[in-house]
């Protein structure tokens, strides 16, 4: 009797597993094949000098390393990586915190201006950037068109180092500025109205109100959206490949587009691969911070 | 004491005037905000839109104006014969339509299994999926490739979708959604004798209708928009989808024929607007959705 029903459970169990396998398992070796292993061997490739045509490649030390980290241009790249993400981030965060303030009210047509907003974010990188190179065209584009009325001459945007950088960001911010608008209004909205009413009912002003009950209940989202911004930002590569090619005179390579350059360009896996193992592991520190947040979060709720 | 009387009540009405006028203010700078966010959006669209049905005379003349003076659409005829079009619509579409139709089914069945199917230590599963979250694709490019070439699946449809067909972010979502649903629901289908199978199509599925649909938007207009990696593994015109093959009528020279790439750029943009606009409140409401509920 006993041992009929532990067979039985034993069986039940048995083809459970069999379906949790059948419906977890083609998912968990797609990212075993070409997410995990690829991890480990970024860092085999690291140490060796595989070259893409010949397809072999033999331990070479630290080499790569200090080829990388050595050039010239890689002190450049840095720099560009940061100016990108810190000035995309803040840009992104005052716009869209500015946008939503105003937007979050009864409006009409609040919601078709917010979708309007957010069209870019949905649309493909490489179009915006093709875009975009046509209105920057200082011959024929539409900032020119803008500014020569006023007699005032349109910067060479795309082929002017100083220029360069501020064009790739003010696309980024575009594209994404919906996105940061959307998240921030979804914050605001979370916000309790009872807040704000014993805000008024204590005789705090709009900007007290601002400082002490809008800013502290958007935290958390705000740090969301730092986090997805710096990771995305990371991985800009469609309007930076598209617009500039990392120029001109590397003034808009980034550390993505420099790991692109290397594998493709100059057929080097190693040295891409130095380069990617560096972007995840500052993709890691930032993504543990959010996370390290979130806990403390909870922690202290 | 009248003075008095008389005092508060006017300071009252002057904090309701205050109160009134700042409402006021505060709404006209809401509209405003409108007007400055339509206008930001719209101007470079508009300026693909009239670029696309100006003639190279109007766009390179040395005083170019917003507008088309004689609109006409010569230039989409001329940007289908620039390159294969046809090619690159059939390839987006196909790879678009595996890559996130394997997505959209992983993300399903995996969730499901996470939440309803009993499993041994199925929490670690789910780490195991969270922490290839943290991986993006650009990190693993190099090998990915090695692999790929090694399966010499390089320019070919299998190469361009299969390194992408996984997915954790969407199993994520479907995940925390198929926790809200009622257990009752799905042991009712169980009694009556359904497989895992069948509840999750019949049962779970329809429940979850909006999440999965939110997914599976998101994982079509990613495959549709996809440039890196198809750039990389696709080596003959033939094979290229469309964000790669339009990026190539760019010149060299910089003697680029504007009206003609306009309108090329609006073969890639326009299906995913049409989608846009017919389930946009889904799409920007499951975004919001995920950040505030984190």
């Amino acid at each position: 009797m006993l041992l009929n029903r532990l067979v039985r459970i034993a069986r039940r169990d048995w083809r459970e597993w069999l379906v949790f396998a059948a419906f977890v398992g083609p998912n968990l070796l797609l990212f075993g094949i070409f997410t995990y292993y690829p991890l480990v061997q970024n860092g085999a490739l690291a140490f060796s000098n595989y070259n893409l045509i010949t397809r072999s490649g033999q331990f070479i030390g630290l080499r790569n390393f200090e080829t990388v980290f050595g050039s010239t241009q890689f002190s450049k790249i840095l720099a560009n990586t940061f100016v990108f993400t810190t000035v995309s981030v803040l840009l992104l965060l005052a716009l869209g915190l500015m946008v939503a303030l105003l937007l979050n009210q009864k409006l009409r047509g609040r919601n078709v201006a917010r979708s309007i907003l957010f069209s870019p974010t949905i649309l493909a990188g490489a179009a915006i950037a093709i875009v975009w190179i046509y209105i920057f065209d200082p011959r024929f584009g539409f900032i020119y068109a803008i500014l020569r009325p006023l007699g005032i001459p349109s910067p060479k945007w795309l082929t002017d180092p100083a220029w360069a950088m501020p064009a790739i960001i003010i696309v980024y911010v575009w594209k994404n500025l919906g996105y940061a608008t959307v998240i921030f209004i979804a914050g605001l909205q979370a916000i309790p109205r009872e807040l704000y009413e014993a805000a008024r009912v204590d005789g705090a002003g709009a900007l007290d109100r601002f400082w002490h009950v809008t800013l502290p209940g958007l935290s958390p989202v705000m740090f969301f959206l730092v986090v997805t911004t710096i990771l995305s930002s990371f991985q800009a590569f469609d309007i930076i490949n598209i617009m500039t090619k990392g120029g001109p005179v590397n003034a808009t390579n980034t550390l993505i587009f420099h790991l692109y350059e290397l594998f493709f360009v100059q057929s080097s896996a190693g040295r891409a691969a130095v380069v990617a193992w560096l972007l995840f592991i500052l993709m890691v520190v930032v993504t543990l911070l959010q996370v390290r947040y979130l806990e403390r979060r909870v922690n202290y709720a | 004491m009248r003075d008095i009387a008389l005092s508060t009540s006017s300071d009252q009405r002057t904090t309701a005037t205050n109160r009134r006028v700042w409402q006021v203010t505060q709404r006209a700078l809401g509209y405003m905000a409108m007007i400055a966010v339509i206008l930001i959006i719209g101007i470079p669209v508009a300026w693909v839109l009239s670029g696309a049905l100006k003639t190279n005379r109007e766009i390179f003349s040395t005083t170019p104006q917003l507008l088309p003076l004689n609109p006409n659409f010569d230039n989409f005829g001329k940007a289908w014969r620039a390159a294969p079009f046809d090619r690159f619509y059939l390839n987006s579409f196909i790879t678009t339509l595996l890559g996130a139709g394997a997505e959209i089914i992983m993300a399903v069945t995996t969730a499901y299994a996470l939440v309803f199917v009993r499993f041994p230590k199925r929490d670690w599963v789910f780490v195991l999926l969270l922490l290839a979250l943290m991986v993006p694709e650009e990190v693993v490019l190099v090998p990915n490739y090695l692999t790929i070439a090694g399966w010499r699946m390089v320019n070919t449809y299998p190469g361009i979708v299969l390194p992408g067909a996984s997915i954790a972010f969407g199993t994520f979502l479907l995940r925390q959604y198929f926790r809200t649903l009622p257990l009752e629901l799905i042991d009712a289908a169980r009694v009556d004798g359904a497989g895992h199978l069948r509840t999750l199509l019949s049962v779970v599925v329809p429940v979850a209708a909006p999440a999965v649909a939110t997914t599976a938007l998101l994982s079509i207009t990613a495959k549709w928009n996809e440039y890196l990696w198809p750039l990389l593994i696709t080596t003959t015109e033939d094979m290229r989808t469309l964000p790669v093959g339009i990026s190539r009528l760019l010149d060299q020279e910089g003697n680029t024929e504007w009206g003609v790439v306009m309108a090329a750029t609006l073969f890639v943009i326009v299906p995913v607007m049409l989608i846009f606009l017919y389930a946009q409140r889904f799409v920007v409401d499951g975004i919001a959705a995920g950040a505030v509920k984190g």
